[in-house]
């Protein structure tokens, strides 16, 4: 245990790490989702061809080519620097390539959740001359966004896991410190493990059991 | 399913509207993409001898194919033992001892919860410390490939069992069967038969995550395309290109075979 004791700062500092970056990336898969699934149901055909094209894509892209290239191809290759400082440009470059992976997700949850949305609700929308982003955004994705709490959830406790794998766009979070203290404490691995293990049950659990509540306290009462 | 309810059918004028905001749309799109065009022709990675490479037969020989075979051989590997592994703790877990219930949900869930990058690092650097051995890179991935997919595959399985009308577990047990032979005989077939496309779906994830791999230098497909072609011939975003399009048709072919299993 003295390992986790000693160096429980900079534990807590790497986990803080993992913290932002599922802050920032969730917020961000939350709003390009949003528009995918609004796109991927517009009356123009070259929207919903660009949207559905981008959505099979990412979700059948493994997270770990997805990061490595945006921090190689995009980062590195093509030189775009979103920050001076080294360290923030590969958060945001990491950030980047989460939502862009996240976000096709959450566009599938969303637009299961408009399916569960009765053809009565788009047509009572109609019916009172309401056109489509209207008939969309007031009426339909609301309830669809009710019905897919917990799915929702589903993502963000894997957004979650899946920042360990920034690593390989040079961020320091939770997994890149497990590996350092395996290295530097080698007679303590097992409790190193569980102490990050530990770490991430904390984050996630109440991820899921915040997500079931509110997935109860919102459901369309049909 | 179509989502035609979301907006009136257009009149004449909504038509022409329509032609005018998808013509507006495409040429954004194509705006985008030149932008994206120009940016990779500035660093060169349009030019002839960045492409050329990926069509020789001796970089494909060299690269693309063990790295697919790599890849391939992990999930296999994996998706067998987590096959396994979910098998026995879906059957655990339904025990009607609590002695074997409760341990086998700890430890489905505690694996479902640990990212699995943290399940490969523990086994391949803390391997030596352990069992005093250092464990190959495809060991440390298998493992992790199986413990993670194992859990979920468990939880998978479980709610195929309970899903199962009780009718069956009664008729089987009125027949004379014991406990063991419901499960083997019964009820896990059945609760495979309904659970397929979900299991195939797993497969996907699992295909995907074995790209993790080339964190604990695993030669797979990621790492052989941007570790192996890219830096011979510099040529990072063709190389990147190509090694998602072969991950996309193959998760695309088993999408459908998803599909397929579920409408049987």
């Amino acid at each position: 245990m003295d390992a986790l004791l000693i160096e429980r700062e900079t534990i807590l500092a790497a986990f803080w790490m993992t913290i932002r970056l599922t802050a920032v990336s969730a917020l961000g898969s939350l709003v390009l989702g949003t528009l995918l699934t609004a796109m991927r149901v517009a009356p123009l055909a070259s929207l919903r061809a660009a949207a559905s094209c981008y959505v099979s894509v990412a979700r059948n892209t493994p997270l770990t080519l997805v990061l490595l290239f945006t921090g190689l191809g995009v980062g590195a290759n093509l030189g775009v620097e979103l920050s001076d400082d080294l360290a923030t440009n590969n958060f945001w470059l990491a950030c980047i390539g989460l939502t862009a992976y996240t976000s096709a997700f959450v566009c599938e949850a969303l637009r299961s959740g408009l399916n569960t949305v009765p053809v009565g609700q788009a047509e009572a929308a109609r019916s009172l001359g309401l056109g489509f982003v209207k008939t969309l955004g007031l009426i339909t994705l609301p309830q669809a966004f009710r019905a897919v709490v917990a799915p929702l959830g589903s993502i963000l406790i894997a957004l979650t896991k899946n920042t360990t794998i920034a690593l390989v766009v040079g961020v320091s979070e939770a997994s890149v410190r497990m590996r350092e203290m395996i290295e530097t404490y080698g007679d303590q691995v097992i409790e190193i493990f569980l102490g990050f293990a530990a770490g991430f049950l904390l984050l996630c659990l109440p991820m899921g059991l915040l997500f079931g509540w509110l997935s109860r306290r919102m459901a369309v009462a049909r | 399913m179509t989502y035609a309810n979301l907006y009136e059918r257009p009149g004449p004028r909504g038509v022409r509207r329509n032609r005018a905001l998808a013509a507006l749309v495409a040429l954004a799109l194509l705006a985008l993409a030149y932008v994206v065009y120009l940016r990779f022709d500035a660093r060169d990675q349009w030019a002839a001898e960045k492409w050329t490479p990926l069509l020789r037969g001796d970089v494909w020989a060299t690269f693309i194919l063990p790295g697919l075979a790599g890849t391939l051989g992990a999930a296999v590997t994996g998706v067998i033992l987590a096959g396994l592994f979910g098998l026995v703790f879906a059957t655990a877990r339904l025990s009607e001892h609590r002695w074997i219930r409760m341990p086998a949900a700890a430890v489905v869930e505690f694996f479902r919860s640990v990212p699995l990058l943290l399940l490969i690092f523990f086994a391949f650097f803390g391997s030596y410390m352990l069992i005093g051995v250092n464990i190959s890179a495809f060991a440390a991935v298998v493992f992790g490939l199986t413990l993670y997919n194992g859990s979920v595959i468990a939880e998978i399985v479980r709610a195929g069992v309970l899903s199962l009308p009780r009718g069956q577990s009664e008729a089987a047990y009125a027949t004379g069967m014991r406990k063991g032979q419901v499960m083997r005989l019964v009820l896990l077939p059945q609760a495979f038969r309904a659970m397929m496309p979900a299991i195939v779906s797993q497969f996907v994830v699992l295909l995907k995550d074995s790209a993790l791999g080339l964190i604990v230098g695993y030669d797979e497909l990621v790492d052989r395309g941007l570790n192996g072609i890219a830096a011979n011939f510099s040529n990072v975003i063709p190389a990147a290109i190509l090694i998602a399009a072969i991950f996309i048709v193959i998760n695309l072919s088993l999408d459908r075979l998803a599909h397929r299993l579920g409408a049987r």
